[in-house]
């Protein structure tokens, strides 16, 4: 089943990242796909995420389905312009690619290139224009193409964001340029996501729980003072605080795992996302707790 | 107006001292205003440059003048003829004057002592800060004001990314997050539905050099 069917289904979907990596060594990459087949259901290949330059989205992309599965190829506006998006796009529809996230992307300021010249053309509003102009058969300047795309194309929201109205109107304004699957910042407050989600629920898109395992009580303290858009409850950094250094890793997959259960049990959601920055191998074991393998 | 800041003064050296007589040439409109390239602070410079130049043990004649405008030739044209006898013109004019004149000059050089920075305004008294981009096709009624091409760090056009963060930008904390800020705007001003609108993608075409213009009733009066 594709990803669009899976989400059609009702079936509570699975996606996982694949960084690429830095340089054309790509053995831990390829164990992380062998880790993951099976288990999810689509593997999310991020793009120069954090504005650090890697292997191309696209190239990860078509190895990741070479290797039986899934991808979504995830496509940032900050380092190509309107041409170079659309020429990506129809080079990932004709590579077999039909799932796009569309970002606005990180700033250069975060990166390891600081003295880059942001692009920013478009923005992610703009692009899922583009990408629904595509799949009609037209380009952004209004010019036929021989033969449309057909990507099934999602984008991000920030349900914590702080102010909340602004990152609201523009995710209305994301469902109105064609946006069919949403992607969420990493949530950790269930009550708050719950009232995001009845938010959500009045638009016609599907949305996925952003996950990301806590490793310790000193990442949620960090990821608190200075990540945009995510809050750790306290009682979540107690919880951890509590298990001790050495489990505290165990006890960041075990939240995990039961915001994972909750989030399917009680049909929060139409899925989550799992953010494993670097801890790939731990996708399969976080899914077991959460009684999903 | 057009801000600018002085160059770093060993940038400045390494440009001028392999010269026999140079002059600092100061412009008294937008860069006298910060600071930076006045009749005041082309006379500073001078005389560093010729502190330097005698620690150094290099003999340079090193002179200052400054005329009110850069951007026009009639306002450095009456200056012409003494500044042809140089072999150096040390402009802190902003970037256009420096251009101006190297078309003007002739066979001199003109090297720039300042790095031209923004279209700013000064909140407050020595403090600049970039409020337009001159992006040759202005929205500023559809935002309540506020530029999102100057003042948001990705010139975005549809609201605030992700990484907006209680009210500042994530490029740094010092920022003010352009969208946070035409949303407060346009609910006082009650026009939050404009901000639910879509703007297309931007024609660029427009804010893309080199531009020029010629006023339209001037043009007719000539035929």
């Amino acid at each position: 089943m594709s990803f669009r069917d899976i989400l059609d289904s009702g079936k509570f979907a699975v996606t996982a990242e694949i960084g690429p990596p830095k340089g054309t060594d790509i053995k831990e990459m390829y164990h992380h796909i062998e880790v993951l087949k099976g288990k999810i259901d689509v593997a999310n290949v991020t793009d120069n995420q954090s504005a650090v330059m890697r292997i191309s989205s696209l190239a990860v992309c078509k190895i990741v389905l070479d290797n039986g599965m899934e991808p979504v190829l995830q496509m940032t506006c900050r380092d190509r312009n309107r041409i170079g998006l659309q020429a990506d796009l129809l080079g990932a529809s004709v590579l077999g690619i039909h799932n796009v996230l569309c970002l606005t992307g990180d700033h250069v300021n975060a990166g390891d290139h600081k003295q880059a010249k942001s692009v920013y053309d478009v923005e992610s509003v703009q692009l899922l224009k583009i990408v629904e102009g595509m799949n009609n058969g037209k380009d952004m300047s209004g010019n036929e193409m021989k033969g449309a795309t057909n990507f099934y194309a999602g984008a991000v929201v920030t349900p914590e964001a702080n102010p909340l109205e602004p990152q609201l109107v523009k995710f209305e304004k994301k469902v109105k340029a064609g946006a069919k699957f949403f992607q969420t910042q990493a949530i950790y407050d269930m009550e708050k996501f719950k009232s995001f989600m009845a938010y959500a629920r009045k638009f016609p898109v599907k949305v996925l729980a952003g996950i990301v395992v806590l490793k310790s009580a000193g990442m949620a303290n960090f990821m608190n003072k200075n990540v945009p858009g995510i809050s750790v409850p306290q009682v979540l950094i107690d919880e951890i605080k509590a298990a001790g250094k050495e489990k505290a890793l165990e006890t960041g997959i075990n939240i995990a795992a039961r915001h994972i259960k909750q989030l399917k049990d009680e049909k929060i959601c139409d899925g989550v996302h799992i953010m494993a920055i670097g801890m790939e191998d731990k996708v399969p074991m976080i899914m077991e707790r959460a009684g999903l393998l | 107006m057009i801000t600018g800041e002085q160059k770093p003064f060993e940038e400045i050296w390494n440009m001028v001292k392999d010269f026999k007589k140079v002059l600092v040439f100061g412009c008294n409109t937008c860069v006298a205003i910060c600071h930076a390239g006045g009749g005041k602070e082309a006379e500073i410079l001078a005389s560093l440059l010729r502190m330097k130049a005698s620690e150094e043990g290099i003999a340079i004649e090193i002179n200052h003048n400054a005329v009110e405008r850069h951007c026009e030739p009639e306002f450095f044209q009456p200056v012409m003829e003494d500044i042809r006898t140089y072999d150096l013109i040390l402009s802190t004019a902003c970037g256009v004057g420096v251009n101006l004149l190297s078309e003007n000059i002739g066979d001199i050089p003109v090297f720039p002592a300042i790095n031209t920075e923004f279209f700013g305004a000064v909140p407050r008294a020595g403090e600049f800060t970039e409020l337009c981009a001159g992006c040759g096709n202005c929205i500023l009624h559809l935002t309540g004001g506020i530029c999102p091409i100057a003042r948001c760090s990705k010139s975005l056009l549809n609201g605030p990314c992700g990484g907006t963060n209680n009210g500042s930008c994530e490029v740094s904390p010092d920022i003010k997050c352009a969208w946070v800020l035409i949303y407060d705007r346009m609910k006082k001003l009650n026009k939050l539905d404009l901000m639910k609108e879509i703007n297309e993608a931007k024609d660029w075409s427009k804010a893309q050099g080199p531009r020029n213009f010629k006023v339209k009733v001037l043009e007719e009066i000539k035929k």
